[in-house]
C-alpha cells in the first residue's frame, strides 16, 4: 500500500491515528484538577511535538542512516524560519509560499555547508558543521541585521507590503498566518465532563506534515538509496571498491535532512511569525541530537518519540519553580525542606537543561539504543524465551559506534 | 597485449622498496597467480591496481586505459573487483543486503538517487543476489548479520559481492586464508565454475599451493618487490629460483 509493505503501512497508520487523536490522548486530567498542569493536549505544546518531530525525523535520515553526526542542524531550522517570515512580510500570510521558500533556501544552504563539511568524517565533520552553524548564528545576530533584524528578531509588522495579501486586517491588526483562510491559531474547544479538548488548526496542519514526512522517511529507509546510506555507516572502504561514490550519497542525505529542518523552521514561524537568531544557536542543534539518540538513532519511530519526550519534559520541568517546590515539600520540617527545595530547584525551572543532560547521560550509558531499544527489551521479556524477535534490523540497531570514528 | 599491463611500477614506503620495477602482463580470460613469501609486495601491487596506492613510477593500464589517478570506485566501474586479505564487508548489514549493494552499484553506477523505490521490490536485483548466494552456498544465511559470521564465511560473502558484479578482472588476495579444507575446496570449485560460465580474468594471491596449482594457468613469483620468474605452473614447480625465494619460509611445498 502506497509503496510500503503491510508492517510499515500499519506503522504510518498508527502514527496518523495518534496524531489525529492527540488532543484526546494527551489530555490526561480534567481541566480543574491539580494534575492539569501535566496535560500535554494543548495547542502550543502539540504543535511543538509535531514540528520537532519533523526536525528529528529529518536529522535521523542523516545521522541515523549514515552515522554522520551534524552538530549544526539548527542553522537550517533558523534559515527556514527567516525565509517563511520574509514570505509573510513580502508576499502573503498564506503559509504555503513561506514553507516552499523555506525548504528551497534551507536545501541550498545545506548543499553549501554539506559540500564543505562532508570532506571530513567523524569528529571533524561534527566540528565543521558546528562551526558553520555558529557562524550563521553570529551573522544573523549582527552582520546580517538588514535580513534578520538582529537581536530583536524578524517579525511581521503593519507596514509590510504583502503584495498578495493585506498589510493590515480590517480591524487594523497584523494578519495571522493561515492556510487559505484557515488561521493557524484558530482553536475550537470541546467540553466533555471536566475535560476541555482543544482542536487547533496549526497543530493539525503541522501534524499532517509530520505524518507525510514520516511516510517519506520510511520510503527512503526501505529504498536502495537508504541501503546505500546504511552501507556508508558500515564500511566506506567497501563502498568505494564496490564502485560507489559515497560523497554524493552523504551530500544528498545532508540536503534532505536540511530541508526537513527548514520545513520545521517554517512551521515554527507559521505558529508564531517571529524568527530570532537564537533558533540557530548550538543548544538548538544539540537538542535535536539528544532527541534522536534518546529515542533511538537509526530507528523509524525513535526520533519522533525522542522529540515528544524531550519537549514534554521541557514543558513540565520549566514550569516547576521554587514556589511549586515549596508547595510540594510543605509537610516536611523547615530544616529538611529548605535544602530539598534548593536541590530540586537546580534541576527544574531554569535548571531544566541540567536534567536534560542527566537524562541524556543515563540513556547513553544504560540504553545506548535509546527508548526504542528499551521498548524492544521489554517486548522481548514478554515474548517466549529463546524465540528471537522478528523485528527488522532498523528497529534495534547496534549502538552508534561511528560517532567519533 | 594483456587485459592488464603493469609497466615499470615502483613503490617506496620510506626507506623500504615494496615494489621495484615490476612488469606484469595478465592475459584476458586466464587465471594468473601471484606467489611469493610474506612481505614480497603482492598486496601492495593489488593496492596499486585498484587505486588505493599511487605508484612512484610506472604505468598501469586496463583494457588499454590507464588506471593511475582514478578513484577506487571509478576503477571498479571499469570492471575490476577485489577481494581483500582481511574481509571488507558491510558488517552491520545482512548477508542479503551485502550482496544487493554491488548489484545496484553495477546497474546504477556510482550514484543514483533512487530514494522512493523499494529495495525489496527490485525483483531483478533480488533474484540476482539470491542466485549468487545459492552459488556460494550461503542462501540459508541471507538474513544473518554479516559481522557475526565466521571468517571463512565473511570471505565467501566478500567473494560473492565481487562476483555478482560480473567483473572483467577479479583480484583475490589470499581468498582461502582462514578457511577449513572443505571450504577451500568449495572455493576452488566455485571459481572454476564461474570461469566456465563466462569470460573472466583472475589474478590470485595465494599461499596454499593446492589452490594455486588447481586454478592458475600462469604463475608469477614475486620476491622483495620484484618478479623473479613468470611461467606456466608445470615449469614453476621445480624452478631453482623459486626454491631459493621460498627457502626458509613455511611455504616450501612450492618447490616440491
Ligand atoms: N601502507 C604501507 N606503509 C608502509 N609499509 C607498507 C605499507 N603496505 C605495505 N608495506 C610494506 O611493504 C612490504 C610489502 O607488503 P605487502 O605488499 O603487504 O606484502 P605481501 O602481501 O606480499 O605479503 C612489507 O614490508 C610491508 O610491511
Ligand atoms: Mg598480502
Amino acid at each position: 500500500m502506497l509503496g510500503l509493505d503491510r508492517k510499515d503501512f500499519t506503522l504510518v497508520l498508527i502514527i496518523a491515528l495518534v496524531a489525529l487523536l492527540a488532543p484526546f490522548l494527551l489530555n490526561f486530567w480534567p481541566t480543574e484538577s491539580g494534575m492539569a498542569q501535566f496535560n500535554a493536549g494543548y495547542p502550543a505544546l502539540m504543535q511543538r511535538f509535531a514540528i520537532y518531530g519533523i526536525f528529528a525525523i529529518g536529522f535521523n535520515i542523516l545521522f541515523g542512516l549514515t552515522g554522520y553526526l551534524s552538530f549544526g542542524h539548527a542553522a537550517f531550522l533558523g534559515v527556514g524560519s527567516y525565509s517563511a517570515v520574509w514570505m509573510f512580510k513580502l508576499l502573503s500570510m498564506n503559509v504555503l509560499p513561506g514553507i516552499f521558500l523555506a525548504i528551497i533556501v534551507s536545501g541550498l544552504f545545506a548543499l553549501v555547508i554539506g559540500y564543505v563539511s562532508l570532506r571530513r568524517s567523524g569528529i571533524y565533520f561534527s566540528i565543521l558543521t558546528l562551526a558553520f552553524a555558529q557562524m550563521s548564528f553570529n551573522l544573523a545576530y549582527s552582520v546580517l541585521t538588514p535580513l534578520t533584524n538582529g537581536e530583536t528578531g524578524l517579525q511581521t509588522t503593519l507596514n509590510d507590503p504583502r503584495i498578495l495579501g493585506a498589510s493590515r486586517t480590517a480591524e487594523g491588526g497584523i494578519p495571522v498566518p493561515s492556510l487559505f483562510g484557515l488561521e493557524m491559531n484558530a482553536t475550537s474547544i470541546w467540553k466533555i465532563g471536566g475535560w476541555e479538548f482543544q482542536f487547533n488548526v496549526g497543530y493539525y496542519f503541522a501534524a499532517a506534515l509530520m505524518v507525510l514526512t514520516f511516510y517519506l522517511s520510511i520510503r527512503l529507509f526501505r529504498s536502495p538509496f537508504g541501503l546505500m546510506l546504511r552501507a556508508i555507516k558500515t564500511n566506506q572502504t567497501r563502498m568505494s571498491y564496490t564502485g560507489l561514490s559515497s560523497r554524493p550519497y552523504t551530500l544528498a542525505a545532508f540536503v534532505i535532512s536540511g530541508m526537513y529542518a527548514g520545513l520545521a523552521g517554517a512551521l515554527l514561524a507559521c505558529m508564531d511569525p517571529l524568527a530570532g537568531a537564537e533558533r540557530m544557536q548550538w543548544t538548538a542543534s544539540g537538542e535535536v541530537v539528544i532527541m534522536s539518540i534518546l529515542g533511538g538513532a537509526g530507528t523509524l519511530l525513535g526520533p519522533i518519540l525522542g522529540a515528544g519526550v524531550i519537549k514534554y519534559l521541557e514543558n513540565i520541568f520549566s514550569k516547576i519553580n521554587e514556589g511549586v517546590l515549596h508547595g510540594w515539600f510543605d509537610f516536611l520540617p523547615e530544616v529538611v525542606k529548605e535544602p530539598l527545595v534548593w536541590l530540586f530547584a537546580r534541576f527544574t525551572g531554569e535548571g531544566w537543561s541540567l536534567t536534560l543532560g542527566l537524562i541524556f547521560m543515563i540513556v547513553v550509558i544504560f540504553l545506548p539504543g535509546g527508548l526504542m531499544e528499551g521498548a524492544r527489551r521489554i517486548g522481548d521479556l514478554f515474548r517466549k524465551r529463546g524465540k528471537p524477535s522478528d523485528d527488522d534490523k532498523e528497529h534495534h540497531p547496534k549502538p552508534a559506534a561511528h560517532v567519533a570514528e | 597485449m594483456g587485459i592488464l599491463e603493469v609497466k615499470n611500477v615502483s613503490k617506496r614506503f620510506g626507506g623500504l622498496k615494496a615494489l621495484s620495477d615490476v612488469n606484469l602482463s595478465i592475459a584476458e580470460n586466464t587465471v594468473h597467480a601471484l606467489i611469493g613469501p610474506n612481505g614480497a609486495g603482492k598486496s601492495t601491487l593489488l593496492n596499486v591496481l585498484v587505486g588505493k596506492l599511487i605508484p612512484d613510477t610506472g604505468s598501469v593500464t586496463f583494457e588499454g586505459q590507464s588506471v593511475l589517478g582514478r578513484k577506487p570506485h571509478e576503477i571498479n566501474q571499469m570492471g575490476i573487483s577485489r577481494v581483500f586479505q582481511t574481509p571488507e564487508i558491510f558488517g552491520e548489514l545482512t548477508v542479503m543486503e551485502n550482496v544487493l549493494i554491488p548489484c545496484f552499484a553495477k546497474r546504477d553506477g556510482a550514484f543514483r538517487m533512487h530514494a522512493l523505490e523499494s529495495t525489496g521490490r527490485e525483483k531483478e536485483m533480488v533474484e540476482k543476489a539470491e542466485a549468487m548466494l545459492i552459488d556460494v552456498k550461503m542462501i540459508d544465511k541471507r538474513g544473518m548479520h554479516a559481522a557475526s559470521m565466521s571468517r571463512g564465511d565473511k570471505r565467501r560473502l566478500e567473494m560473492a559481492m565481487c562476483l555478482v558484479q560480473e567483473p572483467k578482472l577479479l583480484l583475490l588476495d589470499e581468498p582461502t586464508a582462514g578457511m577449513a579444507r572443505a571450504d577451500t575446496n568449495n572455493t576452488i570449485d566455485l571459481l572454476k565454475e564461474i570461469k566456465s560460465k563466462r569470460p573472466i580474468t583472475m589474478a590470485i594471491i595465494e599461499h596454499d599451493m593446492h589452490v594455486v596449482f588447481s586454478l592458475a594457468e600462469r604463475i608469477t613469483v614475486l620476491a622483495q618487490g620484484t618478479p623473479l620468474v613468470e611461467d606456466i605452473p608445470e615449469n614453476i614447480k621445480g624452478h631453482p629460483k623459486v626454491m631459493e625465494a621460498y627457502l626458509g619460509t613455511t611455504h616450501g611445498e612450492a618447490a616440491e
